[in-house]
C-alpha cells in the first residue's frame, strides 16, 4: 500500500527517498495535488511555483541517485512570503510589493538549497509580519486547520497551517514577536525560533531588526532539530549572525530528562490565561517531571513590561525599515506622481494595510525629536533588564516550561477591533526575542476543541536543551493528542 | 560696529576604496547608470549591510594624520529622510559615537600660522544621483553606497580667505595620507558651510545659516565673501538672522533661502540594528599609526634640507603631492636636483596651469625630466633648445637622450668650430664691429645671434659670446 506522502514527517519522508519507495517528484507532485484539493479552503498559501519545484525535484532524485544528495535532497519546504528566493514573487502578503520578483536567494533559502530542499510555494503571512491572526494579509484569509471558523494564528499563519493541515511537510517561518511559535500553538505543529543570531536574517525582509530571526515548523520536533542544523551558522551577509558552532542537534536527542531542570516562571500565570490552556500545560509539565526532569520556580520580574517594551522597539524598528517601499525602485507604484512627497504619500497610503500604518506611525513617533528618550531609550533599558532576567532563571534551570499563549486560537475578527487585546496576546513570546533567547513551541493537548502550546525556552545557542526537552515530552506524549 | 564671522565646515570625503561603503559593488566614476549595483546599495527587501573594513581603515588614518582621538567603539546609526536618491530612506551615518573625534589642522593665513579645531570625523554611505528628463526623472544608484568620511571643525575659521586655506590644507593632507583621491571634478570632495556673524565684544556665536553642498573651494569662498557681509547687513539694519539652510547661486554670486529650521528635517537617529559596533583594539590603531606617511610640513622642510631647495621653492612643491612625488622621483635621478625643482617650479607648473592638466595625465615622466636635465648640465643642449624638448616631452613623451642624439640636437661646444663660425660673422658684419668699439654693447649680442644662426643653433651661446669678446678685445 503506498503511503500518503502528505501526511509524512521528513524523516520519514527521507526513508522512503533513501529506500526508493517514493522520489522527491512523487512528494512534489502529492503536494500539489493536495494543495489543489485543501488549499481553496485553507488559504495557507499565497503562490506555488509547481513546475519549479517539480524541476527541483526531479535533479533532487539525480543528485540522490548519484550519491550526492544534501541532508534534505528531494524535501520540498514552503516558504512564508518574506523570504527572498529568487526567481519568485516575495510579497510579504502586501499591496505594496505586488509585482516585485526577488532578485535573490535569503542565506536561508540557499543553505536549504545546498542541502537538497525544493522549494514548493509561499505562504500567506500578516502583512509585514505584523499581526498574530493572518487576518491582516492583504492577498486572503487562511484558516485554522483544525478548525474553519478560528484563525491559525500568526504572522507564519500560513506556514503553521501548511504544515498541520496536510499540504507542507515542514514550512519556514519567521518570528519576531512570537510569529512561529504562536502560529504553531495555535494550528498544532512544532515551531521553533532560535536564538538570534543563530539563523542568518540576509533575504529575510526586515520587520524588527534586532528581534526578527528565520525557523523551522514541522510535524515534529526531530523535524525541527534537522532543519536547524541545515539553517543554522554565521554568514558574512549578516553582520548580526555569530560564529558559534551549530551541534548536530539530531544525534543529542533523547527520550528522558534525567538530569535536566526546567524552570516554570511564577510571572507567566496572567489573568485570562484559559483555564484548559493552564490545564494541557500544566499535564505537560507533570509528563517532564515523569521523564526524569526536576521542575522548580523561576521568576522574571520584568515580564509586565514585555509588551509595552516590545512595541516600542518593533515598532521603532520597522517604521525605519518599511521606509524603504515608496514606489521608486520596486513594488507598486500609484499614478501620476506630482512630485516625490505624492509619490510617497499615495504609494504607501494605497499600499499598506492599517495595522502597518499603525505600527509605522507609532514607530515615527517614539524615535522623534523630545520623545526619543521617554520611549526607545527607556525601553532598550528595560530590553537589558528584560534579559538579565532570563541570565538569572538559566543559572538555575537548563530551560523554561510556559504556555505558548494565554488562549488558544480565536474566531476571525473576534480581536480585530482591538489591537491592544491581539498585542497582549502575545504576553508569552515576546519576551524571548527581547532576550535574544531561542523557544521552542510543541502540541501539548487541546482546550475547547483547539489545540495547545507547550513553549519550552532555553538560553542562548542552547537549542540543543529545548529540542531535547520538546523531543522526549513529544514522544511521552504520543499522537493521540488531538483527542 | 564691527562684526566677526565664525564658519565651521562640514566637509564630506569619498575614500579611495575599491568597494562600497556596505555592499561589494565597485567604487568608480562614469559608468552606465545603475551598472554597479545589487540588492544591498538598492536598499531591496531583505539586504543587509555588512561594514567595508578598508574605509574603517582610511578614517582613522585621516584621524591619526590630524592628531584626532581614535575612539575604541563607535557605532553606525540611521538618519531617516525620504528622498528618491535615498535607496532605503534612511541614510547610514553615525551619530553620536563617530570613528574619531578632537583633531586639527594647521593653515596657512596672511596673518600667519593658524590652527582650525576638528570636532569629529565619521563615516557614511552616499547617496543616489536623482537625473531630470524631460518628462521624467531617474535615479543612477551607482554612487549610493560609496563611503563617505564627514569632517566637521568647530567654528573657528573666521573668513572665507581661511574657509578656502583650511580647505587648501585640508585637501595636501588627505592627499599625503592617501585616504582621498581628492577628485574635486568627480565630487570627491564637498563641503557643507555653517556661518554666523556677531558684533565685536560678544560671547556668544550668532544664528547661524548652513550652505549646502558647495563642490567647489572657489564656490566655498565666493559663497562666504556674499554671505558673511549680507548678515552684517542683516544686523545693521536691525535685522535678525533666521536659522536656515541657504543654497549658493554661483552665477548670480547671491545665497538664497531654501528652507527655514521650522521645516527641517527630523532625522529619528537611532543605532543601526544591523551592524554590530565597531570595536578598535589599541593594538591596532598603533599598527595603523606606524603606516603614516611623511605629511607635507615636514616634506618641506626635508627638500630644504636633501635638496638644498629654497623654502619657497620647497613649499610650492609639496603643496600637490603628486607634483612633489613628481619632483622626487626626478631629483633622484638627476645630477642636480635645484635644477630639477627650477623645470618644476617654471616650465611644469606654467604648462599645466595653461593646459589644466593634471600631472598624472601628461605624458612626460620623472626619468624623462632628469635626462632633460642630464644634458643641460652636461650642456650637450642650450638652454632654449631644453626648453623646446621640454615642451615636446610635455605633449607627446619619450625620452630626451634619445630625441637629441636622432635630431643631431648636440650642441657645438668644438671652440675650433665655433671660432671658426665667429671670425666669419666679423668679417661680415664690419658694421656692427665698429658700433661694439664704439661702446654699443648691444652690437654684440647681435653677432652672436648670427653665429648661432650659423650653426643652426646648435653652438653654445656662452662660449660663443666668450670667444667673440676675446677676438674683439685683441683687436681683430
Ligand atoms: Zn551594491
Amino acid at each position: 500500500m503506498t503511503p500518503d506522502l502528505t501526511s509524512l514527517t521528513v524523516h520519514g519522508a527521507l526513508a522512503l527517498l533513501e529506500s526508493k519507495a517514493c522520489t522527491a517528484v512523487d512528494l512534489v507532485d502529492a503536494l500539489v495535488a493536495a494543495i489543489a484539493a485543501r488549499d481553496p479552503e485553507l488559504g495557507a498559501y499565497v503562490s506555488l511555483d509547481a513546475d519549479g519545484a517539480r524541476r527541483e525535484a526531479e535533479a533532487a532524485d539525480k543528485a540522490r541517485a548519484a550519491g550526492t544528495g544534501g541532508r534534505l535532497c528531494g524535501i520540498p519546504v514552503a516558504v512564508k512570503d518574506v523570504l527572498n528566493v529568487r526567481g519568485q514573487p516575495c510579497t510579504c502578503a502586501s499591496r505594496i510589493l505586488q509585482g516585485y520578483v526577488a532578485p535573490y536567494d535569503a542565506t536561508a533559502i540557499a543553505r536549504l538549497r545546498a542541502a537538497g530542499a525544493v522549494m514548493l510555494g509561499r505562504t500567506n503571512m500578516d502583512e509585514f509580519a505584523m499581526g498574530g491572526s493572518t487576518e491582516n494579509s492583504a492577498l486572503k484569509r487562511t484558516r485554522n486547520p483544525r478548525h474553519p471558523d478560528y484563525v491559525p494564528g500568526g504572522s507564519s499563519g500560513g506556514s503553521a497551517a501548511a504544515v498541520a493541515g496536510g499540504v507542507a511537510l515542514c514550512a519556514l517561518g519567521t518570528d519576531t514577536g512570537g510569529s512561529i511559535r504562536q502560529p504553531a500553538a495555535f494550528c498544532g505543529c512544532v515551531g521553533l525560533k532560535p536564538s538570534y543570531g543563530r539563523v542568518s536574517r540576509y533575504g529575510l525582509t526586515a520587520f524588527a531588526s534586532s528581534l526578527d530571526q528565520v525557523g523551522p515548523m514541522t510535524r515534529t520536533v526531530r523535524d525541527a532539530a534537522l532543519l536547524q542544523e541545515v539553517l543554522g551558522g554565521v554568514d558574512p551577509m549578516d553582520s548580526t549572525s555569530v560564529a558559534a558552532p551549530v551541534p548536530a542537534y539530531t544525534e543529542r536527542l533523547t527520550t528522558d530528562l534525567r538530569g535536566m531542570t526546567l524552570g516554570v516562571p511564577r510571572e507567566y500565570v496572567v489573568d485570562g490565561l484559559d483555564a484548559g490552556v493552564e490545564r494541557a500545560v500544566r499535564a505537560a509539565i507533570e509528563r517532564c517531571r515523569e521523564l526524569g526532569a526536576r521542575v522548580i520556580e523561576v521568576s522574571l520580574p520584568h515580564t509586565r513590561y514585555a509588551i509595552a517594551t516590545y512595541y516600542v522597539i518593533a515598532t521603532a524598528e520597522a517604521s525605519a525599515n518599511l521606509a524603504r517601499f515608496d514606489g521608486v525602485r520596486y513594488g507598486q507604484r500609484c499614478a501620476d506622481a506630482a512630485d516625490p512627497l505624492d509619490l510617497y504619500e499615495r504609494t504607501r497610503a494605497a499600499g499598506f494595510g492599517p495595522e502597518v500604518k499603525r505600527r509605522i506611525i507609532l514607530g515615527t513617533y517614539v524615535l522623534s525629536s523630545g520623545y526619543y528618550d521617554a520611549y526607545y531609550l527607556s525601553a532598550q533599558k528595560v530590553r537589558t533588564l528584560i534579559r538579565r532576567d532570563f541570565e538569572q532563571a538559566f543559572a538555575q534551570c537548563d530551560a523554561l516550561v510556559t504556555p505558548c499563549t494565554p488562549t488558544p486560537a480565536y474566531r476571525f475578527g473576534e480581536k480585530t477591533d482591538d489591537p491592544l487585546q491581539m498585542y497582549l496576546g502575545d504576553i508569552f513570546t515576546v519576551t524571548a526575542n527581547l532576550a535574544g533567547i531561542c523557544g521552542l513551541s510543541v502540541p501539548c493537548g487541546v482546550a475547547g476543541g483547539l489545540p495547545v502550546g507547550l513553549q519550552i525556552l532555553g538560553p542562548a545557542f542552547k537549542e540543543e536543551q529545548i529540542l531535547r526537552v520538546g523531543h522526549a515530552y513529544e514522544l511521552a506524549r504520543g499522537e493521540g493528542w488531538l483527542g | 560696529m564691527n562684526y566677526l564671522t565664525s564658519i565651521g565646515l562640514e566637509v564630506h570625503v569619498q575614500l579611495r576604496t575599491r568597494s562600497k561603503m556596505f555592499c561589494g559593488c565597485a567604487v568608480g566614476f562614469g559608468a552606465e547608470p545603475n551598472t554597479q549595483t545589487c540588492p544591498v546599495c538598492l536598499g531591496y527587501p531583505g539586504a543587509m549591510p555588512t561594514m567595508n573594513g578598508e574605509a574603517v581603515r582610511l578614517t582613522v588614518r585621516t584621524g591619526l594624520t590630524i592628531g584626532a582621538q581614535i575612539n575604541a567603539r563607535s557605532k553606525f546609526d540611521r538618519k531617516s529622510y525620504f528622498y528618491p536618491d535615498m535607496p532605503k530612506n534612511y541614510q547610514i551615518s553615525q551619530y553620536d559615537q563617530p570613528l574619531c573625534e578632537h583633531g586639527s589642522v594647521q593653515i596657512d593665513t596672511p596673518a600667519g600660522g593658524k590652527v582650525v579645531r576638528i570636532r569629529r570625523i565619521h563615516l557614511e554611505e552616499d547617496v543616489a544621483k536623482n537625473m531630470h528628463f524631460a518628462n521624467a526623472s531617474g535615479v543612477d544608484f551607482n554612487r549610493a553606497g560609496t563611503p563617505l568620511m564627514e569632517i566637521v571643525t568647530q567654528p573657528d575659521i573666521t573668513s572665507a580667505e581661511e574657509a578656502f586655506a583650511f580647505l587648501v590644507a585640508l585637501k595636501q593632507i588627505l592627499q599625503y595620507a592617501e585616504v582621498s583621491d581628492c577628485n574635486l571634478e568627480e565630487g570627491n570632495i564637498r563641503c557643507d558651510v555653517n556661518c554666523s556673524v556677531r558684533p565685536e565684544g560678544q560671547e556668544q556665536l550668532g544664528t547661524k545659516t548652513e550652505l549646502k553642498n558647495l563642490n567647489t573651494f572657489k564656490g566655498v569662498l565666493n559663497a562666504l565673501k556674499y554671505e558673511a557681509p549680507r548678515q552684517v547687513e542683516v544686523l545693521r539694519r536691525g535685522g535678525t538672522i533666521v536659522q536656515e539652510t541657504r543654497r549658493w547661486d554661483g552665477d548670480a554670486g547671491i545665497t538664497t533661502s531654501m528652507r527655514t529650521k521650522e521645516d527641517a528635517h527630523d532625522y529619528r537617529y537611532f543605532p543601526e540594528p544591523d551592524l554590530m559596533p565597531v570595536v578598535l583594539a589599541p593594538a591596532q590603531v598603533e599598527a595603523w599609526r606606524a603606516t603614516l606617511p611623511e605629511m607635507p610640513r615636514a616634506r618641506r622642510e626635508r627638500f630644504v634640507s636633501e635638496y638644498g631647495l629654497p623654502d619657497y621653492d620647497a613649499g610650492v612643491l609639496v603643496a600637490d603631492k603628486v607634483v612633489a612625488d613628481f619632483f622626487e622621483a626626478a631629483a633622484r635621478q638627476a645630477p642636480n636636483a635645484k635644477a630639477v625643482s627650477n623645470w618644476m617650479m617654471t616650465e611644469m607648473l606654467r604648462l599645466l596651469g595653461e593646459t589644466e592638466r593634471d600631472i598624472r595625465s601628461v605624458p612626460i615622466t620623472p626619468q624623462a625630466l632628469a635626462g632633460l636635465v642630464r644634458l643641460t648640465e652636461a650642456r650637450t643642449i642650450n638652454s632654449n633648445t631644453a626648453k623646446e624638448i621640454f615642451a615636446e616631452l610635455f605633449e607627446k613623451g619619450g625620452d630626451p637622450e634619445a630625441m637629441v642624439k636622432q635630431r643631431g640636437l648636440g650642441q657645438v661646444s668644438d671652440t675650433g668650430a665655433i671660432a671658426a663660425l665667429v671670425d666669419e660673422a666679423i668679417a661680415e658684419n664690419a658694421k656692427s664691429v665698429e658700433d661694439y668699439r664704439k661702446g654699443k654693447l648691444a652690437a654684440a649680442k647681435f653677432i652672436v645671434g648670427q653665429v648661432m644662426k650659423r650653426s643652426k643653433g646648435k653652438a653654445d651661446p656662452q662660449l660663443v659670446t666668450k670667444l667673440l669678446e676675446e677676438r674683439l678685445a685683441a683687436g681683430a
